[in-house]
């Protein structure tokens, strides 16, 4: 036998070698066992898992370290930064190497990771004062079967904009915008006068965007997305009252038909070249649309609290983030000490700019209101009462599917109601 | 490091130990030399392949998965009866096709031109290797921008052409998406193609060209019966390349599209990935994988035969 | 004589169609990096902005924040892993392929074979062993990890183009060395190396392009800017829920800078380090 074909046969004995002491040692075929980590002392490294690219920046981060560090001397923080894209990914893939303690999690991850095992519970940890002292839809981010698996870390929910010079126009006031109905009526007026051809433009594209306005419309027509005992059941009473709703504004010529094709940046870019007059956009759109750089409209924003539908609520969609610790991480004392004091109130307030607070009393400091003002306003009383994407653990999938059949009915290719049903028996099938 | 059995080998002539002997010594430093390439490869990639595939035998639905059955061929069952499973598989049968088709086609032209007398040629050949060099993450954003359904240039062009009326979401719709994410591609790898085509037609000698020219046979002639036979064992090696290549397509797909609208664009490798990583569902994801492998041999096997090659190696 | 000058012009036209589709992408995209975002999103789109927006380049160039400090890491450290791999790539190739140039041994061909072979599996399938490995190895994150990841990727690309263009070298130069005396490695380093340059420089190009455009393993195996490498900063321009393009173009095209310079400086020994191999029947 030649040298290759005994070199190819040594390399298969390895890969027998190998493959037989995988399945000999009894682990399971990922190598996971079901050590879950450990509490570890006060000392050690710990290693953070952040989102970039929106919330605190890598800078405010460094700072919180840095004072972090100061105050507990036996704890080095080390932080690793990766788009919002990359984050879900990277905390699985990392999952088996336990390569980070702390973990950026976002509020549709907790069912998930949980049933997963991937991030630790901590409902246990949990100071009683904080259901009291937290926003109330802000504390439910980490939160899934009854227990919390995250500290809500940066509130967020899509607030309504609207262009003040093109209200007046039609001799429109904030106040009219209060309802839905009252939208309705307003854009009619700017429609009909002229201003712009279609008043309304959304995230609808075929991407969470669309669970999300999708939400504050079910919120606003009083449902929710899943029943207690967690099967979906939008295709029942309000969840088909606000679909309806979404494509009677399609046919009535008020919405942008082009938003089955948008995502957030382009309704913010939409609003901001004056095209559009009132949307629904999350709260950095503010910041864009007053930087003139890219705006057209800049001093003529504004923004409130979502509109609220004939049941009178007007819960924003929580599209908040949380920190967690990593199911496997050795040093979760330590974890939870960082986190308890990057989630404070204090810290929170010092970078204000940066990102919302999660705690009542922030919202009533003259110095923090002063930061923001119209935006903080907006979105203190918002973060109160938020509706959840629905928690389920196959989440991805269901969104997904709920994404097409939205979309089949605002493209008319279903009737709403028919749209929901096969929603609903494909989500609760799997 | 042992010497060759000789197992049988009758030693009828004295030539036959020292013809031996020599191919002993050669598969001796073929060894040696070809160690380190082995180590570089397949020490890397050995153990994972050998891994992913156990993992696809088993029930695996967590990074973090303790219990893990093992399940057989059920991973390999639950794909090949997944709906999602074979339309992401037409779509990238459609993207391939499409994609290679209009390469080789482009590329041939392309190629013409670089082996052309043109005046400043290197010039041109400078400008064609550029989509070649840009990387694919910058040539996806590219294209996502010059698609972008706000402000695209594609739009700002056509309208500004007044070929359309209103700015189209170009990727809104799955079919155009997918259309328009193949019009990325290619734009990229036809001028890979293009210099793959060109070496062959540097090697087709010139004095095939002048007894054509003397039998004064017309353009199309000539390419039909020189340069196209010529030209076979460069364009097997472009089908197959750009043919893996297309099977295997992702990074484009990540940074165009990110597999939507509604699936539009999900193709296998991609479709490998969510289930994968997002659904964390990794027995299937592995056994997704090595039913691509699958498709790409037999592809490959397939175009070997049709263009009588029996090997891609040392051609 | 007219149909011969008919020819060339249209020859030349064609030239300039195709060289205009080229160019004309590349240049929005330069175009895009220096307008202000609010020309950028105005309909009708101004071709032309009114005056030059430099400040991306100026941010990325000389800006302290984050951003730009992760851009020019991940400048140095895609230079850093392409160059590792090239070099890693050449020598073994350039050994790998004399192997399967000028010696005989069995299994040469299906040696071969196993080696393009692994290029056909989908870089999905080795994802988290490799990252398992990796970590174990401590090499997560670093650029040495992606080097290792990146060559295996590489090499047998590179020792397709060698043992195709060694083999266009005639035996004869080599066997007159050995004559003198000179061992085969010997021969191998001063005969068949020195006339097979358009051959490993074309290994080269395409082992610095392959290396300078991975992705995905960038993308999960490192994540700090000690090892991130171009094609990962640039996904991470776009924000979580607006993107300024003209930033994401200036980084992509100064990402394209190096590739394209190599590109050009490499392209005339592509065609000949590639001819010899195509001839081949």
């Amino acid at each position: 036998m030649t040298f290759t074909i005994k070199s190819r046969s040594a390399l298969a004995g390895l890969g027998l070698l190998a493959s037989a002491s995988l399945l000999l040692s009894g682990c399971s075929v990922t190598g996971a066992n079901t050590s879950s980590g450990g509490e570890g002392g006060d000392t050690g490294t710990i290693n953070v898992l952040l989102m970039k690219q929106a919330g605190y920046s890598e800078s405010d981060v460094a700072t919180m370290v840095k004072d972090f560090e100061a105050k507990n001397p036996k704890i080095k923080v080390k932080t690793t930064f990766v788009a919002y894209e990359a984050l879900h990914d990277k905390i699985v893939t990392s999952a088996p190497a336990g390569t980070y303690d702390v973990v950026h999690t976002d509020v549709i991850w907790p069912a998930e990771f949980a049933t997963k095992n991937i991030v630790a519970d901590l409902t246990s940890k949990f100071p009683a004062e904080w259901k009291t002292q937290m926003l109330g839809g802000a504390l439910a981010t980490g939160e899934y079967d009854g227990k919390y698996y995250g500290v809500p870390w940066g509130p967020s929910t899509k607030l309504f904009f609207y262009n003040k010079d093109m209200l007046a126009k039609v001799g429109a006031t904030p106040d009219d915008l209060k309802t839905w109905d009252g939208v309705l009526a307003v854009a009619k007026k700017i429609k009909d006068a002229g201003i712009v051809q279609y008043p309304l433009a959304w995230s609808w594209s075929q991407a969470e965007a669309l669970i999300c306005d999708y939400a504050q419309l079910l919120g606003a027509f009083g449902g929710t997305f899943t029943d207690s005992s967690g099967k979906l059941i939008v295709n029942q009473g309000p969840g088909v009252q606000a679909l309806t709703w979404m494509k009677k504004t399609i046919d009535d010529g008020l919405t942008d038909p082009a938003s089955v094709t948008f995502l957030e940046d382009d309704t913010d870019k939409s609003m901001a070249s004056g095209k559009t007059a009132m949307e629904l956009n999350w709260e950095s759109t503010f910041r864009d649309l007053q930087d003139p750089s890219i705006s057209s409209i800049v001093g003529k924003a504004g923004v409130m609290q979502t509109p609220a539908g004939p049941s009178g609520a007007n819960p924003g969609v929580n599209g908040s983030m949380a920190l967690s610790i990593a199911s496997k991480s050795k040093h979760q004392a330590a974890a939870w000490k960082f986190i308890e004091y990057v989630t404070s109130e204090a810290v929170q307030d010092k970078f204000i700019k940066s990102n919302m607070s999660d705690w009542k009393a922030s919202y009533t400091k003259p110095d923090v209101i002063a930061t923001n003002p119209e935006v903080i306003k907006a979105a203190g009383s918002a973060y109160d009462s938020m509706i959840p994407r629905p928690p389920m653990p196959n989440y991805n999938a269901v969104s997904q599917t709920l994404q097409v059949e939205i979309q089949n009915a605002l493209l008319g290719k279903k009737t709403p109601q028919q749209a929901m049903d096969d929603a609903v028996n494909a989500a609760n099938k799997g | 490091m042992s010497v060759a059995s000789v197992e049988s080998a009758p030693t009828r002539s004295p030539e036959r130990p020292v013809r031996k002997r020599k191919r002993e010594k050669q598969g001796r430093l073929a060894f040696w030399l070809l160690l380190p390439a082995g180590a570089a490869v397949f020490g890397v990639i050995v153990y994972p392949i050998i891994r992913t595939l156990i993992i696809s035998f088993f029930k695996v639905d967590s990074a973090l998965a303790t219990d893990t059955p093992f399940v057989g061929l059920d991973n390999y069952v639950h794909v090949l009866t997944s709906a999602s499973f074979w339309s992401s598989m037409g779509r990238t049968l459609y993207f391939t096709l499409v994609s290679t088709a209009l390469e080789l086609v482009l590329g041939l032209i392309v190629a013409g031109l670089l082996n052309a007398k043109l005046r400043a040629r290197w010039l041109f050949r400078a400008i064609v290797i550029i989509p070649w060099a840009i990387p694919t993450i910058v040539n996806a954003a590219m294209w996502k921008g010059i698609f972008n359904a706000q402000y695209g240039a594609f739009n700002a062009l056509l309208s500004q052409l007044g070929i359309i009326q209103h700015y189209q979401a170009w990727l809104g719709d799955p079919f155009t998406a997918l259309n328009m994410v193949i019009i990325a591609d290619v734009w990229k790898n036809t001028s890979l193609v293009a210099f793959f085509l060109l070496a062959g037609l540097t090697s087709i000698p010139g004095e095939l060209y002048e007894s054509a020219k003397m039998d004064r046979a017309s353009w199309p002639r000539i390419f039909r019966s020189i340069v196209l036979p010529m030209l076979v064992p460069s364009i097997s090696i472009v089908l197959v390349l750009r043919t893996v290549e297309a099977f295997k397509v992702f990074d484009i797909i990540y940074a165009m599209t990110r597999g939507g609208p509604v699936n539009g664009t999900q193709t296998v490798a991609y479709f490998a990935y969510t289930t994968a990583f997002s659904d964390q569902n990794f027995g299937v994801g592995s056994a997704l994988s090595y039913l691509i492998v699958l498709v790409i041999l037999a592809l490959t096997a397939v175009y070997l035969r049709l263009l009588r090659r029996s090997e891609m190696s040392l051609l | 004589m007219k149909r011969a000058t008919r020819n060339s012009l249209l020859i030349h036209i064609a030239a300039a169609v195709v060289a205009l589709a080229i160019l004309a992408p590349f240049a929005w995209m330069i175009i895009a990096s220096i307008s202000p975002q609010s020309t950028l999103i105005a309909v009708p789109l101004k071709w032309i902005p009114d005056h030059l927006y430099l400040n991306r380049y100026a941010q990325i160039f000389t800006g302290a924040d984050n951003g730009a400090q992760t851009f020019r890491s991940a400048l140095r450290n895609s230079t850093i892993v392409a160059a590792g791999t090239v070099t890693i790539a050449i020598i073994v190739g350039v050994l790998g392929a004399y192997a399967f140039a000028r010696l005989r041994f069995r299994g040469r061909k299906t040696t071969l074979m196993v080696f393009l072979a692994s290029y056909m599996l989908p870089q999905v399938a080795l994802l988290i062993p490799l990252y398992l490995i990796l970590s174990s190895l401590g090499l997560l994150d670093s650029v040495v990890g992606l080097i290792i990841v990146d060559s295996a990727l590489v090499v047998p690309f590179v020792l397709w183009i060698l043992s195709n263009y060694f083999m266009t070298i005639p035996e004869e130069l080599e066997e007159a060395a050995r004559i003198d005396g000179t061992s085969r490695l010997g021969a191998l380093f001063r005969v068949v190396l020195p006339a097979a340059k358009p051959g490993i420089f074309a290994a080269i190009m395409f082992a610095f392009l392959l290396a300078w455009d991975e992705f995905m393993y960038a993308l999960i195996f490192t994540s700090s800017d000690a090892a991130k490498t171009l094609p990962v900063a640039i996904s991470e321009f776009a924000g979580r829920y607006t993107t300024d393009f003209g930033l994401v173009a200036a980084g992509g095209i100064l990402a394209a800078l190096p590739p394209i310079v190599v590109g050009i400086i490499f392209q005339r020994y592509v065609v000949s380090g590639m001819a010899a191999g195509a001839v081949k029947g």
